[in-house]
């Protein structure tokens, strides 16, 4: 085991600066600051704040990967960096500190897709990843179904939201109920009384004629607006918003879309594996569906624990070890941070 | 005492290898590219390529300077995030300075002078030195013209650096050639006292002198008409 590759992520593409480190498939270390505090009287992440936040906590936040690993910089074998998809700004001061890093312990840089880094952080709690598999992405920021050919070169996009990502709707959706923000958690929490077959709220894209052209991607702006105006007309007439019967239906609306899909691109590809990730991964309902469904359909699903879902740098360090696993050769020091980086290229 | 230099707060990218001895200050590599908008692509094959041009590894390496700005913010991030982190795998310390003064002061000769940078918006970042290149007032962002108005009142005869370039015909003032960008021997002689000293280094905090553009929630707009 002590030969494995030490390898040390950084991940900085929204508001979570996460450093990890890991030793082949072992995690060793999850450290993680959040602006998410200073965000929420905006209402969603405000770039410029990520970033600031971001420059403060990469030092302190190495400091406590390396101490709960109990390594130090000088023993890491390779750095591993998100430089993209993300927030140009926020993703910046994360590459930049990956190769500072890089250049002062002379070692390897890895720029790496961050959602091939929602994959690869499975591999830490349920080892190697058959391939091919089927993942589904969903969190703020993204909503993506991909097939995984190999995950060290490449994978393949089969769809992904045409409007909001899945985790925008529960953001909006919780405004629209009073909740905090992120939304995600207060749905889940006050779905669990709720009736999720109360309200009938739209399944976007799943109609037969929308299937055609789109039948992988996802469309989540009709479902909010269809919560908007449920929940306005309750007002209107003066009647109490029953929101534990709003937020079941409405997260029954979405986890149904997207396991739903999830499980067809399975069929489709004569895939025996999905894997889900990304922040809305963490939403119970969607973890408890998709084990059911799945189980009938004989597709075997990997999750990675509530906490590994979300944005953090064992992830990054996940991918990382497992490009270097793979003989990928590293990137070069002029990598730049990439904020529409596309999903057909893994690392840089 | 070999000392890195990086600064990022104007077009200009800039790292540099300094010697630092007991009576003096010396340039030993020096590498600077001016682009806008690669500061995060350029800044850490510089210091690469400035450690292989001083024949020096980075662990020969005693202490780090960054300037703190001010600049814009995106490409002001790169150079500190790169001189904290090579800073916390060498175990030295890294000294912040205000990059003006790495305008101001080489320009000082005898008579104040306003020094500035471009700070984007039809705004610039400036402060003004005396003639011996102590700073009197700033760093600040404002518009030209008020800093122009400023100057006259400080009895400002020269402007210097990027931002008086770009201004010229609204600050009113003559313009020094140099330096157009912050001086990396500049910058590793207004850290000189402190390396020499080994005193602890500083978090190195930007100058930022500008609010994030946020604007906070407002109410919902009905869907119904
Ligand atoms: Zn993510």
């Amino acid at each position: 085991m002590a030969d494995e590759p030490l390898v040390l992520g950084i991940e900085t593409s929204c508001d979570e600066t996460g450093v990890g480190i890991v030793r082949g498939h072992t995690l060793l270390a999850d450290a993680l600051a959040s602006s998410v505090e200073q965000h929420a009287r905006f209402g969603g992440v405000v770039p410029e704040v990520a970033s600031r936040a971001h420059l403060e906590a990469i030092v302190p936040t190495m400091d406590r990967a390396l101490a709960q690993a109990g390594v130090r910089l000088a023993d890491i074998d390779a750095i591993a960096v998100t430089s993209g998809p993300g927030l140009a700004g926020a993703l910046l001061v994360g590459v930049a500190a990956a190769k500072g890093y890089a250049v002062a312990a002379e070692k390897p840089v890895y720029g790496v897709n961050h959602l091939a880094a929602h994959v690869a952080v499975d591999t830490l709690e349920h080892g190697p990843l058959p391939e091919p598999a089927v993942a589904l992405l969903v969190s703020g920021g993204h909503s993506s179904l991909l097939l995984v050919d190999d995950l060290a070169r490449g994978v393949t996009p089969l769809g992904a939201t045409i409007d909001d990502a899945a985790g925008e709707a529960f953001d909006k959706v919780a405004r629209l109920l009073g909740l905090p923000f992120p939304g995600g958690p207060y749905i889940d929490r006050e779905a669990r009384a709720g009736d999720p077959a109360a309200i009938g709220f739209p399944r976007g894209l799943t109609a037969a004629k929308d299937l055609a052209a789109h039948r992988f991607d996802f469309s989540f702006s009709g479902l909010k607006t269809a919560v908007a105006r449920w929940v306005e007309a309750r007002q209107r007439a003066g009647e109490p918003v029953p929101v534990a019967d709003v937020a079941a239906s409405f997260q029954e609306a979405v986890c149904d879309v997207l396991v739903s899909k999830a499980l067809d691109a399975c069929r489709a590809n004569g895939v025996e594996t999905l894997v889900i990730g990304g922040g809305v991964a963490a939403n119970s309902r969607l973890r408890a569906m998709a084990e059911h469904r799945a189980a009938k359909r004989g597709v075997r699903v990997r999750m990675p624990q509530p906490k590994l879902c979300t944005d953090n740098g064992a992830m990054v360090a996940a991918l990382g070890s497992h490009l270097v696993a793979s003989g990928v050769a590293p990137s070069r020091l002029d990598l730049p941070a990439d904020s529409a980086m596309p999903l057909t290229t893994v690392s840089v | 005492m070999l000392v890195l230099v990086v600064d990022s707060s104007t077009p200009a990218v800039t790292a540099a290898l300094v010697e630092v001895s007991a009576d003096a200050v010396a340039t030993r590599a020096h590498r600077r590219t001016v682009d806008a908008r690669a500061h995060g692509e350029l800044l850490a094959p510089q210091v690469d390529a400035a450690l292989a041009d001083a024949d020096a590894r980075p662990a020969d390496l005693g202490a780090i300077v960054a300037g703190l700005g001010p600049g814009p913010f995106t490409g002001l991030r790169v150079g500190l995030v790169t001189a904290a982190a090579m800073g916390q795998v060498l175990g030295i310390p890294t000294y912040g300075v205000c990059s003006l003064d790495a305008v101001g002061r080489p320009a000082a000769a005898g008579e104040p002078v306003l020094a500035a940078t471009d700070a984007r918006r039809r705004e610039i970042y400036w402060a003004v030195y005396d003639g011996a290149g102590q700073r009197l007032v700033g760093p600040e962002v404002s518009a030209p013209s008020v800093a122009a108005e400023r100057a006259r009142g400080l009895a400002v005869t020269a402007a210097v650096g990027d931002g008086a370039y770009r201004y010229a015909d609204v600050l009113g003032l003559p313009v020094r050639a140099e330096p157009r960008w912050p001086d990396a021997t500049a910058l590793a002689a207004l850290a000189a006292e402190r390396i020499r000293a080994n005193a602890p280094g500083d978090p190195l905090t930007p100058l930022y002198l500008r609010r994030p553009d946020a604007v906070a929630a407002t109410a919902r707009k009905p869907v119904l008409p």
